[in-house]
């Protein structure tokens, strides 16, 4: 065979390829999304479950579980709210969240920003604590964080049981991580940009809020995006510093599983309800929250 | 002030709130939680001795403390396996030309999003009501007796809700990962005549091979940790992790020394872990 009969051979080939590219939708395909939507299907089944049983009536519960209910009773969601607290774990848990994250966000650009900027020894040493801060599991900590936040009290300001206390341990988790991920993201902008605003006379801080922060906007969804989940799910940190004095709604779904394991009809109506709030959330940004979070883990 | 000492002051405010949150929270009970292992403090009690190292000695012969090591590790690489397996063929699956992928990935990440705690409480129905029925129904021995019942089927159980939970946020790694082997590569693997496993063992999973790194190493670790699930939906003792043995060491049973030097393995096993299989995996990275 001729070269440029080969080369014509593979020309042929690429735009036969091509065609079937274009119109490429074949019967293997079809079999594979049925496939994949029946498994979607089972993987819906617990929340399909808890949502329709959550209307039920106990006795109808364990006599048709798997059915449809009898009437769309909204009795037990109103009982669960007064029972649970929902209202108040509801407010405590979004203060709490959006107070973390904002600070989070705000105090980790900032010291990411200057400890790429600052090329010393001390910037690359307070880098590498706070890296090093990652590798920390909650469980290597959480015993002594507990007696050590119990001590401090400045007059009435006590760090266990208040809402300041609690945002205040988050900072200190979730920093590491973020300065992670500015720190890498600050070190791709050109110097120049900064500079040209010291030169207009810029303070610090200035240059920081009117230029570094608005470049910044990929990196911060991804930071709020990873922080926000963590702190509205968390459970074992409120758990040991704040139970009893503060709900969050793990928090109320734990104390109320404690009181009332054997309602499941309640149980029901309080679980949907827990979870409502988060899957909204994810039905309105998914695409921020899915880009976020693969951006969380590459990095 | 001269523009030295007012940068040095600058850098000291813009590190400094973040530095003390840290140094706080993370830093100080650190060291402190070193201290205590080397003590025998209930946590209530102001007197207490030092015990040298034998809070970690004893360690050896704490039954429940081993047997949790043991089942920790089991579970661990049970479910990395399945996680991974999972998420790649759901990984695998969106990534073809279907005509609802995007629908297909928002529905299998969504479990991912609530919290193991209400998803431990979720699948205790599941288990307890919902399978138990519909064994009762079929007039299935097997499957009407709970999961949960048994040690060993319990830990079967937590296996199937984890998978459940992690393997579509596996997925989405794997999805960023299969989107970025390009198209053309395996066409001309095509053209020259590679069959499609081919293509599939010799192109596509070198070229993702950085992906599976973060993947294997982001399961291990979770599974390693795991502490809300198995605390809502598993907390007998018979099956009782790592996480929750410390905690009820430290919190139920309260021996404060004994607690930590449970606390301090369980940060070297992690941490060796973790490093060891980012710098395994680095080496055989294909630099795309």
């Amino acid at each position: 065979m001729k070269a440029n009969e080969i080369v014509h051979n593979v020309e042929r080939n690429k735009a036969s390829r091509k065609l079937k590219t274009l119109d490429s939708y074949t019967r293997k395909l079809g079999i594979l999304e049925v496939f994949a939507w029946i498994l979607l299907l089972l993987y819906m089944t617990p929340f399909y479950l808890m949502f329709i049983n959550s209307f039920k009536t106990r006795r109808e519960i364990f006599a048709n579980t798997t059915g449809l209910p009898d009437a769309w009773n909204f009795k037990n969601y109103l009982d669960a709210i007064k029972r649970m607290d929902m209202i108040s774990s509801f407010t405590n848990s979004m203060i709490i969240t959006v107070a973390s994250v904002a600070l989070i966000i705000l105090f980790s650009s900032m010291a990411a920003w200057v400890l790429v900027r600052n090329q010393t020894k001390k910037s690359k040493i307070i880098f590498y604590l706070f890296t090093s801060g990652m590798i920390v599991p909650f469980q290597a900590v959480m015993l002594p964080l507990v007696k050590w936040m119990a001590k401090i009290q400045v007059g009435p300001f006590k760090m266990l049981g208040t809402h300041y206390g609690l945002i205040f341990m988050y900072i200190g988790f979730g920093v590491s991580m973020s300065i992670f991920l500015y720190h890498g993201f600050i070190k791709a902008i050109p110097k120049e940009v900064e500079e040209a605003a010291t030169i207009d006379g810029c303070s610090k801080w200035q240059t920081y809020t009117k230029v570094i922060l608005p470049l910044l906007k990929p990196t911060t969804v991804t930071v709020a995006v990873l922080n926000s989940i963590w702190v509205w799910n968390d459970f074992l940190l409120p758990f040991l510093t704040v139970n009893g004095k503060i709900n969050t709604i793990p928090l109320a779904m734990n104390n109320f599983f404690g009181a009332f394991s054997k309602q499941w009809e309640l149980a029901m109506a309080a679980l949907i309800l827990a979870i409502i709030p988060i899957v909204v959330f994810y039905f309105f940004i998914q695409k921020q929250i899915i880009a976020g979070i693969v951006q969380g883990s590459i990095k | 002030m001269s523009k030295k000492s007012k940068d040095n002051r600058d850098f000291w405010i813009f590190v400094g709130p973040a530095l003390i949150a840290m140094t706080m929270v993370v830093i100080i009970p650190f060291i402190i939680g070193i201290y205590y292992t080397f003590t025998n403090w209930n946590g209530a009690n102001p007197k207490y001795d030092f015990v040298g190292i034998s809070n970690y000695i004893n360690l050896i012969d704490d039954a429940q403390f081993i047997y949790s090591l043991k089942i920790t590790v089991a579970y661990t690489f049970a479910s990395v396996l399945s996680i991974n397996l999972v998420g790649f063929g759901l990984a695998y699956a969106v990534t073809r030309k279907l005509k609802t992928s995007n629908f297909l990935r928002t529905g299998f990440f969504m479990p991912n999003l609530i919290g193991g705690l209400i998803l431990g409480f979720i699948w205790q129905f599941m288990f307890n009501s919902v399978f138990t029925g519909v064994g009762q129904a079929l007039g299935s021995k097997i499957l009407a007796t709970s999961l949960l019942q048994e040690p060993s089927t319990a830990m079967f159980a937590m296996l199937i809700v984890s998978t459940w939970q992690y393997a579509g946020y596996i997925m989405v790694i794997y999805v960023a990962a299969l989107e970025n082997v390009p198209a053309d590569l395996i066409e001309a693997a095509h053209i020259d005549g590679a069959n499609g496993w081919y293509t599939f063992k010799h192109i596509t999973i070198p070229m993702v091979r950085q992906g599976m790194t973060i993947c294997l190493f982001l399961t291990l670790a979770n599974s390693f940790k795991l502490f809300d699930l198995n605390f809502s939906l598993t907390p007998a003792k018979t099956t009782e992790m790592l996480a929750l043995n410390i905690y009820k060491e430290a919190f139920v049973v309260n021996n404060m020394g004994i607690g930590q030097a449970k606390a301090i393995i369980f940060f070297i096993l992690v941490t060796t872990i973790s490093l060891t299989q980012v710098y395994f995996n680095k080496k055989k990275e294909v630099e795309a």
